[in-house]
């Protein structure tokens, strides 16, 4: 791995490159990303596309309440507080490569711009990233640039919204039920309270 | 002359070939087919998002649903990567335990595959052979964890508890002779080792049953051999792992490549096929329950000689032992703050695969230092197979879609998460 590290460093630059939990995280510009992906798979060899996925910034690094409570005790409250934001941009799309000639891995790290949640695909270098694609447009909002077949494909028929975006309800938005007058599905907002029953802390 | 057309056919949800809920349009042309569009999703259950709201510990279960028919697997994956952040050390033993339930997991699914593969093509009686195993491998799930299939025994640090010292045996009741009750209770007369060690010297004599019933079988030849065939190169292109990577002849297994839990110190051999079609697939997945047959009987072994804890001592993680808490106030407050507020995982994202029975299953972990995941990305190995169905399924017959998705492997807990 020490090598491929050397490597990477000595084509990407000592500042994009992560090492840690002994794996390489290199972090590429949105404009180079067919750049640089061509080059990990024609001079990296790194052949197989493993996994691709979306992820959402938003409240990285924020809590539910503060860990170091006053001794007037602790509310229920769920308000996030005490996170800075750590990120200046909102959308990451993570490339997890592996290579099967070479044996070993490295991911490679997006970060997408909220406003304008769009990079180009990779479907055209590995194959594989069909589908992945697809999904993390239908639950991030990610659009891949020159995917033939951008569609959702987890969620229903005629789904609104982004499901794994923070900002989207644990319990949804919209339920449904089956109408007995009118003789059809019918969709109404949710009747559910959301609830969370053990807050999110951050300690050292 | 009349006009010719294509078909659009629905293929499903609602289909016993379907393996589950799969949507498949066909476009056919006469019997052959054009184009597939699988439609999943019918099953999506956003365990993604709600694992991001549940201390780490309490989405153990959710990983047993992922993956249905191979579990623990799915656990080993989720615990592993909670492990490799915290840097905890997993006692010997705890991973002697994983892995011989990861081997028996891996039979648990392979039996699962052949038995409704060959009911997907029309071998019925394979169906009943295969469950024949099953039960008793579901047993020794039950006999460990006391559920039968949502163990959730694997627990970060180790696991939930030691293998009992006792198999448990059937009861008596008015419907079961007194003879019978006792061939039935034979081999359960010792510890749940001494019955692993009986299934693990029955268990090759029930594959050469499955492999006389089929693997000369012309109609099961005829139905599987050219179907759906991968390149090595194309496999790689198309992200497949395990046996469908294996099938088309690349010898990739992490649990070789990349070896995790004790793997390095196993001896097992990886099957390859040569030209990458069902049959292929059928004869690589047949070969990898003889070889983790030889790997339980490793574990096996190796477990009578080493008693141990199977539990880290890291009371930050692993629970205090009931009787400590009644007279120990550290292990009461230890108790309480792990079953209420979990432990914070330090920050950092982690990559962490295992070689599942159906490929490359993989857990991609972000922390931003809470007690809950930021973000957990579950990476099927089913969800590139099924990807890879258009591609597989054109040019053949309709039937031989059926084919296709049995080989495949499909589950659909896993795909749609």
């Amino acid at each position: 791995m020490q090598d491929l590290k050397e490597q990477l460093i000595e084509e990407f630059g000592e500042g994009n490159i992560i090492d840690a939990f002994g794996e390489l995280t290199l972090t590429v510009d949105v404009s180079d990303i067919i750049k640089s992906c061509l080059k990990l798979r024609d001079t990296f060899l790194f052949d197989t596309l493993v996994d691709l996925c979306g992820v959402d910034y938003l409240t990285y690094g924020q809590s539910d309440w503060d860990a170091n409570a006053s001794s007037s005790g602790f509310g229920r409250g769920r308000e996030a507080c005490g996170g800075e934001d750590r990120h200046e941009k909102r959308f990451a799309v993570a490339y997890h490569l592996l290579s099967v000639n070479k044996n070993y891995r490295l991911r490679v790290k997006a970060f997408v711009d909220e406003a304008q949640p769009m990079i180009e695909t990779v479907t055209g270098i590995w194959a594989a990233a069909d589908w992945y694609e697809r999904e993390a447009f239908d639950l991030f909002g990610i659009l891949f640039e020159n995917h033939t077949d951008l569609r959702r494909i987890l969620t229903d028929y005629g789904f609104v919204g982004h499901p794994l975006r923070k900002d989207f309800p644990m319990i949804g938005e919209v339920e449904m039920r089956y109408d007995e007058e009118l003789g059809r599905v019918v969709y109404e907002p949710v009747s559910i309270e959301p609830n969370v029953n053990v807050p999110k802390v951050i300690r050292e | 002359m009349a006009e010719i057309r294509n078909y659009t056919l629905n293929f499903g949800p609602q289909h016993p070939a379907a393996h589950g809920v799969l949507r498949l349009i066909l476009e056919i042309d006469g019997e052959v087919i054009e184009r597939a569009d699988p439609h999943i999703g019918l099953l999506h259950r956003g365990t993604e998002k709600l694992v991001e709201s549940k201390p780490y510990n309490q989405s153990i279960g959710y990983m047993d649903r992922l993956d249905y028919v191979s579990m623990m697997c799915n656990e080993h994956a989720y615990v592993r990567a909670i492990e490799t952040m915290l840097a905890l050390e997993v006692p010997e033993r705890a991973q002697y335990i994983r892995v011989m339930f990861d081997e028996i997991t891996r039979i648990l699914n392979h039996l699962m595959w052949l038995g409704t593969h060959g009911l997907d093509v029309g071998a019925m009686s394979i169906f009943l052979y295969a469950f024949r195993e099953r039960e008793k491998l579901i047993d020794c799930y039950e006999a460990v964890s006391g559920s039968r299939m949502h163990a959730t025994y694997y627990r970060p640090g180790g696991v939930y508890r030691d293998l009992p010292e006792k198999m448990p045996q059937y009861l008596k009741n008015d419907f079961r002779k007194p003879k019978e009750l006792e061939a039935m209770n034979k081999n359960r007369q010792g510890s749940l080792l001494d019955f692993i060690d009986d299934f693990v010297k029955e268990f090759p004599k029930n594959i050469k049953q499955y492999d006389d019933l089929l693997t000369d079988n012309r109609i099961w030849k005829q139905r599987l051999v050219n179907i759906g065939i991968v390149s090595a190169s194309r496999a790689k292109q198309l992200g497949f792992t395990g046996p469908m990577l294996r099938g088309s002849g690349v010898a990739w297994d992490l649990r070789k490549n990349q070896p995790y839990a004790v793997y390095d110190k196993l001896e097992f051999d990886i099957p390859v096929g040569a030209t990458g079609d069902s049959y292929d697939r059928y004869l690589v997945r047949m070969e990898e329950m003889r070889q983790s047959n030889r790997i339980i009987k490793q574990c096996v072994d190796w477990l009578r000689e080493n008693p141990g804890s199977v539990m880290s001592n890291d009371k930050k993680v692993a629970p205090p032992k009931r009787t400590e808490m009644k007279d120990d106030m550290e292990s009461l407050i230890h108790h309480f703050k792990l079953f209420t507020e979990g432990y914070c995982l330090p920050e950092g994202e982690v990559y962490c695969a295992i070689e599942h029975p159906k490929g490359e299953f993989g857990i991609y972990l972000i922390s931003d230092g809470a007690n809950k995941p930021y973000r957990v990305k579950i990476r099927a190995p089913g969800f590139v197979h099924l990807a890879a169905m258009d591609e597989m399924a054109k040019g053949h017959m309709l039937s031989d879609v059926v084919t296709i998705i049995g080989t495949q492997d499909i589950v659909f807990g896993e795909i749609d998460r």
